[in-house]
């Protein structure tokens, strides 16, 4: 990773590139599960994030003065990031970027196409037969997807501008499952890296970004807290502070002590 | 146009009875949809913002209306 070759751990200048476009903040935050948009704008503008994601959905006909979550959100203060969450197959996800496209806010998207209700696993297959497309028309696709470094590999190639490898089930908070695939998958990345999924509290988030990730995808962890605007608030910390521990390097791990004071001068 | 029958299409999954004015812009106006919050599909066919005056409503077509909802 390039980033470790900077010895310069000011945050000002600690950026990350997404699709040509630079960003400080390294939390990404989805905008479902909340109460209402308040509380979704609240928990969002507490978490510091500037890429929020979104749903692409039918419009309530019945139901016309509803209110807009770009109300909420303006598109011209957060960057937002359509998902492709709950489709099943290649097409029903490249037709749903095509759509939130020509909403306005821009081409990047995240993709995921689900291969299992239950666990919520992403279609490998379906997932880079989609990208594929969706990279051939312009689009700037971050996938989800599962933490298997071949895949991430083959995701870089077809010229996605993210991996996103899950840390576990989506809203599980089971944390970072597998350290060591996340690991490699950093490794060998040319493009960001972003831990999407499984997060359940701050210090998952930290050890998220330990490893060396560019950034967290996080949703249910946040909304589905007792307080919300509490956690997104903790999540901003943890994501900085793993950060920051990554970058400043942290010390080998020893099955014995080694003193932290002088051994020499000790009162006789 | 007052005695004319309503065109039916098919918005959003159900039936949809579009009176008089067949443009899109109007269906849309009538919506309530706003500018930069949505986006149609006629027919399985995205229809690019800029041809919107153009478009005219027809008998049986298949529209759908999306927005951004909270979602991850």
């Amino acid at each position: 990773m390039q980033e470790t070759k900077n010895k310069d751990t000011s945050e000002i200048k600690d950026t990350f590139v997404l699709g040509g476009k630079s960003f400080k903040s390294r939390l990404i935050v989805g905008t479902g599960k909340y109460r209402d948009f308040a509380e979704t704008r609240a928990a969002v503008e507490e978490s510091g994030a500037e890429i929020v994601t979104v749903a692409v959905r039918r419009v309530n006909i019945t139901d016309r003065g509803k209110e807009n979550l770009l109300d909420y959100l303006d598109p011209k203060r957060y960057q937002i990031l359509p998902n492709t969450a709950g489709c099943f197959t290649a097409e029903e996800a490249i037709r749903t970027c095509r759509l939130a496209r020509e909403v306005g806010v821009g081409d990047l998207v995240k993709l995921e196409v689900i291969g299992d209700k239950q666990t919520l696993f992403p279609d490998v297959a379906a997932t880079i037969e989609a990208a594929r497309v969706l990279v051939k028309e312009g689009f700037k696709v971050m996938p989800y997807i599962t933490d298997d470094p071949v895949t991430c590999l083959r995701l870089q190639e077809i010229g996605c501008v993210a991996v996103m490898p899950l840390a576990a089930p989506i809203g599980s908070g089971l944390g970072i499952r597998n350290p060591f695939n996340l690991a490699i998958i950093i490794e060998q990345a040319k493009v960001p890296v972003i831990v999407d999924a499984g997060v359940g509290t701050a210090s998952d988030a930290a050890v998220a970004m330990e490893l060396g990730c560019d950034g967290v995808l996080m949703n249910t962890a946040i909304a589905g807290a007792k307080d919300p605007i509490a956690m997104a608030r903790a999540m901003k910390l943890a994501v900085e502070a793993g950060r920051l521990a990554y970058r400043a390097g942290r010390i080998e791990r020893r099955l014995y002590a080694t003193a932290s004071s002088p051994l020499t001068g000790l009162i006789g | 146009m007052a005695d004319a029958i309503p065109t039916t299409i098919t918005l959003n999954g159900d039936p949809y009875a579009v009176d008089g004015d067949l443009r899109l812009v109007a269906l849309l106006e009538r919506l309530k949809m706003r500018q930069g919050r949505v986006a149609v599909e006629i027919n399985r066919e995205i229809i690019p913002r800029a041809s919107y005056p153009a478009i005219m409503i027809k008998p049986g077509d298949n529209v759908e209306i999306i927005n951004f909802v909270g979602g991850g």
